[in-house]
């Protein structure tokens, strides 16, 4: 018995790569919010490049999800909304460390996200609006991206240390 | 959240309505297993130190895992509101059910960044309407396929 209920149809799987989206928008303007909000030299270099790589990165990955979220029958989401509400409750992390901590964060939960999704998919045998190959080829390189993210992060924290 | 989380939301939510121990039945009905399934569960939690099952009475939760299913259960509040307040769906409730098994605990951390919940929360949940008490929602919505 299992209540890890496989992905079952289009409009669900629509729904968590939306899920997906927001997420992604949340670590762009996290972000930039981050970069606004301290100044650069206390940031320094390199989390100052890491951070921009990260919003890039981010808005790449929202991108191609979108794209998939296209081909299927999904209600619409305002997403310019999402980054007034990251603004809204934004707290500023003051420091280095809780600028890299947040950022270390955003990748280890997008990881994780797009690893349950990807197993969740796996155990469905829905035929989807989507190519299942392509779907599944799209998310395994995004969720690789996102684990380089976690290694990135992860030597500038031992770096610093 | 895994199962045996989503095990003791459930018998959290149960014991809240009965004001004591939860029947394997209602257990299972709330859940869509088989009573079986429920037992097997039930017996596993025991053996975790989660719950205890008297035969007859039915299972309460330990302290222990009582602070689990409140966390569970915030999890799940954050899934809720999430759905209902930022991606506004209308069967919010419904859609939670069916996503709750994906969504792990630390994306629900990220997803509650933008949302607007009470310090309260999850005591301000209502079993009663499968939502939290707060959340300014209209009539019931289908329960889960």
């Amino acid at each position: 018995m299992s209540l890890s209920y496989p992905v079952a149809s289009d409009h669900q799987l629509a729904r968590l790569l939306q899920i997906g989206m927001v997420l992604e928008e949340v670590v762009e303007a996290r972000a930039h919010k981050h970069y606004e909000t301290l100044d650069e030299r206390e940031l320094g270099e390199d989390l100052v490049a890491l951070l921009s790589d990260a919003a890039e990165e981010s808005a790449d990955h929202r991108r191609r999800l979108e794209a998939l979220v296209d081909e299927l029958d999904a209600d619409p989401v305002a997403y310019d909304e999402i980054e007034t509400l990251v603004a809204a409750r934004y707290e500023s992390d003051t420091d280095f460390d809780g600028v890299l901590y947040d950022q270390l964060c955003n990748e280890e939960t997008a990881y994780k996200f797009y690893d349950d999704l990807i197993t969740a998919i796996e155990g469905s045998d829905v035929r989807f609006g989507v190519e299942r190959d392509r779907l599944l080829s799209v998310l395994r390189t995004i969720r690789e991206e996102e684990a380089e993210g976690v290694e990135d992060v992860t030597e500038l924290m031992e770096d610093d240390a | 959240m895994n199962t045996q989380d989503q095990y003791l939301k459930t018998i959290y939510l149960i014991q809240q309505q009965e004001d004591g121990p939860a029947s394997t039945g209602a257990v299972a009905d709330r859940l869509e297993v088989s009573p079986a399934s429920a037992n097997e569960m039930i017996g596993k939690l025991e053996n975790d130190g989660l719950a205890d099952h008297e035969k007859y009475k039915g299972v309460s939760l330990t302290d222990e895992g009582i602070l689990r299913a409140n966390e569970a259960l915030q999890t799940y509040c954050i899934i809720e509101r999430f759905l209902h307040s930022v991606l506004e769906v209308e069967e919010f409730r419904a859609e939670a059910r069916q996503l709750e098994s994906v969504i792990d605990g630390t994306v629900a951390e990220r997803l509650d960044t933008i949302i607007d919940r009470q310090e309260c929360c999850p005591d301000c949940f209502d079993a009663e309407t499968d939502a939290c008490e707060l959340l300014d929602v209209g009539v019931e919505s289908e329960p889960a396929d």
